[in-house]
C-alpha cells in the first residue's frame, strides 16, 4: 500500500495523519485520565463517563453563549472561564452520583456498570429534550483560529494544539495530585486498604466523593476542551466510551503513564490506519490488535507485578 | 431435586411454574392477541433466549458479558445468509448486473459471490452454524480469556469491545453484509412463504417450543453437579480451584451456552422478523440483554423470559405513545433494579408472593405441602471479596 506513493509523499502523510492523531490522542488523554481515576483508582467503572464531559460540553456552549452576548469583549477569555465552569457543574453532578448511587454498589462493580448505563441513558434523554438532538458547536474566538505551516504540506491547526497543551496540562495535575500530594496519598491509601485506612483516621467516605467528583470534573474540562475541535450531541459521549475503556485497561488500569502511552499508540494506529484503509476498518484493526495484546497480556501495557 | 419421573417434576412446585408459563405462552397469549402481536411476543421471546444465556453465565457463574449481542447477531446473521441467497434467486434478481447474488452485493459492485457465503445455500449447514458460530467465537474469546485468570470487570469490558467491533465491521463492509440496513428482504424458508401470518404464527410456536427445550437444557445443566460448580466458583473461586477444579475450563463451558442459546435466539428473530441489522449486535442491544435477566432476576430461568418480555412489551408500548420518556424509564429500570431489587421479579416474587400462597384454598395447602426447595435464598453476592479472595 505504500508503493503508489513517493518517499516525500510519504513522509507528509505520515507526519499529517501522525498530528490528527495527537488530536485523537488528546481527546483520548481527556477523558481517559478522569476514568483513569475512577476505574483504576477506585475501581469503579463509570459507563456515564462520556455523559459527563458531554456535560462539560454543554456548560462551555452556554458560557460561550453567554459571552457573545452579554459581554463580547471579554469573548476571547471565555473559554477559560468555561473550563473552570465545566469543572465545576461535572464534579457537583459527580459528587451527587456518587452520594446517591455509587457508594451503594462499590462491593458490586459488576452491578456498578449496570446502573451508570441507567444513569448513561437518562443523561443522554436530558441533553437532547434540552439542548435538541442536533449537535451544537461553539464559535472559536480569534486567537484560536488559524494554523502554524510548518512546512508546505504540513500544518498544524492551533485549536488541536491548544487541546493538546490542556490534555498533557491535565495529566501533569493529575500525576502531582495523586502522586505528589497528601490528598492522593489519601486516596492510594483508601484504595490499598479501607479497613486500615479507617483506622489512621482517614475519612474514607469523604475521599471516595471527592476522587469520584474529581474524576467527573475532569471529563467535564475534558468536555469542554472537546468543543474546541468538534461539535457536541446528545449521544458524542458514548461514541467515545469503548475507546476509552480500552484506553486505560490496555495501559494498565493503574499506571497513568501507561494511560498515556497507550492513548499515543492506539490513537497513532487508528489515525495512520485511517490514510490507507477505510475508517472502520482501521478502527476494526487497531481494536481488534488491542483486544488482542489484552488477551496475551491481561494486565495491560504497564503494571504492578502481582502474582495472580 | 428428587424427583425422578416427568410426572413427579410437573406436579412439584417448580413443574407448576413451567406449567404456568407454558399455558401463558401456548394457550393464553394466542388465543387473546392478533397475528400482528403474537408475532411481536414471539420477537420478545427470541430475547429470551439470550436471557437464559445470561441467567447461566452471569447469574449462576458470575460471569458479566457485555457481548451476548454479538451471538444473537451472528446466530441470526447466518440464518439471514441463508434466507437470503434463497431469496435471490438468478429469476429473481434478473435485472441486477450479475443476477443470483443478494441484491446489496450488486449495488456495491461485487460480481461474484464471496467464499464464506457459499455454504450457506445448504440449509443443514446453517442450522449448524447457527449454534457452532457463535459457540466457536465464545470458545475462542472464552479460552484465552478465562485461561489467563482474566474476569469481572475486565472481561465485561473486553466482550463489550468485541461487540462494538462486530457492529463496526459489520457497517463498514456494507457489500459482504449489507451494512447499516443488514440483510432484508428475507421471504421464504426452503419454499415456505414466512411472511404470511400463518407461517409466522407457526414460526410463534417454533419459538415457544425451542424455548422450553433451552430451559429444561438449562435447568438441567443448574441441576446437576456442573451447576453447583459454576454457584461455588461464582461466590468462591479460589476455594474451588483449590479443591482441584478447572476453573477456566467451566467458565469456557457456561459462556459457549450462553453464546449458543443467543444464537438460537438470533436465528428465531431472523425468522420472524424478516430482517437483520447491526442495530441487533453493538452496545446497546448487548447490554440491554443483561437487563432483560436482571429485572428478570438473575438467578432464575424463568425469571429471565418474563424479564425479556415485560421489558420488551414496556418498550413498545413506550415507544408508541410516548418515544421520548422511554429512555427516562430504561435508565430509571437499570438504576433501580441494581440498587433497590438486585435479585429482580424472581426475587420480588419470593419474598412477597411466596408466603400469600399458603392462604389460597386449596393450592395453597398443595403447595405448602409440597413444600419449597431447601435453597437458601440467593443474595447478590460480594463481588469484590471473590475476585480478592
Amino acid at each position: 500500500m505504500f508503493a503508489d506513493y513517493s518517499s516525500t509523499e510519504l513522509m507528509s502523510i505520515f507526519a499529517m495523519q501522525g498530528f490528527a492523531g495527537l488530536s485523537l490522542f488528546s481527546v483520548f488523554v481527556l477523558m481517559a485520565m478522569g476514568l483513569a481515576i475512577i476505574f483504576g483508582q477506585m475501581g469503579v467503572i463509570n459507563m456515564a463517563h462520556g455523559e459527563f464531559m458531554i456535560l462539560g460540553a454543554y456548560t462551555t456552549y452556554l458560557t460561550s453563549q453567554f459571552f457573545q452576548n452579554v459581554i463580547p469583549e471579554l469573548f476571547a477569555a471565555s473559554f477559560f472561564f468555561a473550563m473552570v465552569l465545566a469543572f465545576l457543574v461535572s464534579g457537583a453532578l459527580g459528587a451527587f452520583i456518587e452520594w446517591a448511587m455509587v457508594r451503594h454498589l462499590y462491593r458490586r462493580p459488576l452491578d456498578t456498570l449496570l446502573a451508570t448505563w441507567g444513569l448513561s441513558l437518562i443523561l443522554q434523554q436530558a441533553y437532547r429534550s434540552i439542548f435538541g438532538a442536533r449537535e451544537v458547536g461553539v464559535d472559536l474566538p480569534d486567537w484560536m483560529m488559524g494554523a502554524f505551516n510548518v512546512t508546505d504540506f504540513v500544518q498544524l491547526p492551533i485549536n488541536g494544539l491548544f487541546v493538546m497543551v490542556i490534555a498533557l496540562s491535565i495529566a501533569l495535575a493529575v500525576y502531582l495530585l495523586m502522586y505528589r500530594s497528601g490528598w492522593g496519598k489519601k486516596v492510594r491509601a483508601v484504595v490499598q486498604n479501607r479497613p486500615m485506612a479507617e483506622a489512621v483516621g482517614i475519612n474514607t467516605a469523604g475521599v471516595d466523593r471527592a476522587t469520584f467528583a474529581l474524576g467527573c470534573g475532569i471529563a467535564g474540562v475534558a468536555g469542554s476542551a472537546f468543543t474546541m475541535i468538534g461539535s457536541t450531541g446528545p449521544s458524542s459521549g458514548q461514541a467515545y466510551i469503548v475507546d476509552t475503556f480500552l484506553v486505560v485497561v490496555f495501559g494498565g488500569a493503574q499506571s497513568l503513564i501507561g494511560t498515556i502511552v497507550s492513548a499515543f499508540g492506539i490513537s497513532q494506529a487508528q489515525s495512520t490506519m485511517e490514510f490507507f484503509l477505510s475508517g472502520s476498518m482501521a478502527k476494526v484493526l487497531t481494536l481488534l490488535v488491542v483486544v488482542g495484546i489484552l488477551m496475551l497480556r491481561p494486565e495491560g501495557l504497564m503494571a504492578l507485578k502481582v502474582r495472580r | 431435586m428428587k424427583t425422578n419421573s416427568p410426572l413427579q417434576w410437573l406436579t412439584s412446585r417448580e413443574g407448576i411454574y413451567y406449567l404456568l408459563l407454558a399455558l401463558l405462552l401456548l394457550v393464553v397469549l394466542p388465543l387473546t392477541l392478533d397475528a400482528f402481536r403474537l408475532n411481536m411476543v414471539g420477537k420478545y421471546l427470541t430475547y429470551a433466549f439470550a436471557a437464559i444465556g445470561l441467567v447461566m453465565c452471569w447469574g449462576k457463574a458470575g460471569i458479566l458479558s457485555l457481548g451476548q449481542g454479538v451471538f444473537f447477531g451472528l446466530g441470526g446473521y447466518c440464518m439471514a445468509m441463508f434466507l437470503k441467497l434463497e431469496a435471490s434467486t438468478p429469476e429473481a434478481t434478473s435485472n441486477q448486473s450479475t443476477p443470483g447474488i443478494p441484491d446489496f452485493m450488486d449495488w456495491n459492485q461485487i460480481t461474484e459471490l464471496p467464499g464464506f457465503w457459499q455454504p450457506f445455500h445448504s440449509f443443514s449447514f446453517t442450522l449448524i452454524a447457527v449454534i457452532a458460530v457463535p459457540v466457536l467465537l465464545a470458545f475462542i474469546i472464552g479460552v484465552a480469556m478465562f485461561k489467563r485468570r482474566v474476569g469481572g470487570v475486565y472481561f465485561a469490558i473486553i466482550t463489550q469491545a468485541i461487540a462494538a467491533i462486530l457492529t463496526i465491521l459489520i457497517i463498514g463492509q456494507q457489500g459482504l453484509t449489507g451494512g447499516v440496513n443488514g440483510i432484508t428482504d428475507l421471504q421464504t424458508l426452503m419454499g415456505w412463504n414466512i411472511r404470511t401470518d400463518a407461517a409466522k404464527t407457526t414460526l410463534y410456536f417454533v419459538c415457544v417450543g425451542l424455548l422450553f427445550v433451552s430451559l429444561l437444557v438449562a435447568r438441567q445443566v443448574q441441576n446437576a453437579k456442573l451447576g453447583r460448580i459454576l454457584v461455588a466458583m461464582r461466590d468462591q473461586e479460589t476455594r474451588v480451584r483449590f479443591s482441584g477444579y478447572d476453573v477456566a475450563s467451566f467458565k469456557v463451558f457456561v459462556f459457549c451456552l450462553a453464546a449458543g442459546l443467543a444464537g438460537i435466539g438470533g436465528a428465531l428473530f431472523t425468522l420472524q422478523v424478516g430482517f437483520m441489522s447491526p442495530s441487533f449486535v453493538g452496545i446497546v442491544p448487548s447490554i440491554e440483554m443483561v437487563v432483560f435477566c436482571a429485572l428478570g432476576g438473575r438467578y432464575s430461568l424463568l425469571g429471565g423470559v418474563y424479564g425479556a418480555l415485560l421489558v420488551n412489551a414496556a418498550k413498545s408500548g413506550f415507544s408508541e405513545s410516548f418515544p421520548e420518556l422511554w429512555p427516562y424509564a430504561m435508565g430509571a429500570l437499570f438504576i433501580g433494579v441494581v440498587l433497590a431489587f438486585p435479585n429482580g421479579l424472581a426475587g420480588l416474587y419470593e419474598r412477597y408472593i411466596m408466603p400469600l400462597e399458603k392462604r389460597l384454598p386449596v393450592i395453597g395447602k398443595y403447595l405448602d405441602k409440597d413444600s419449597p426447595e431447601p435453597q437458601a435464598p440467593p443474595v447478590v453476592s460480594d463481588q469484590l471479596s471473590a475476585e480478592k479472595s
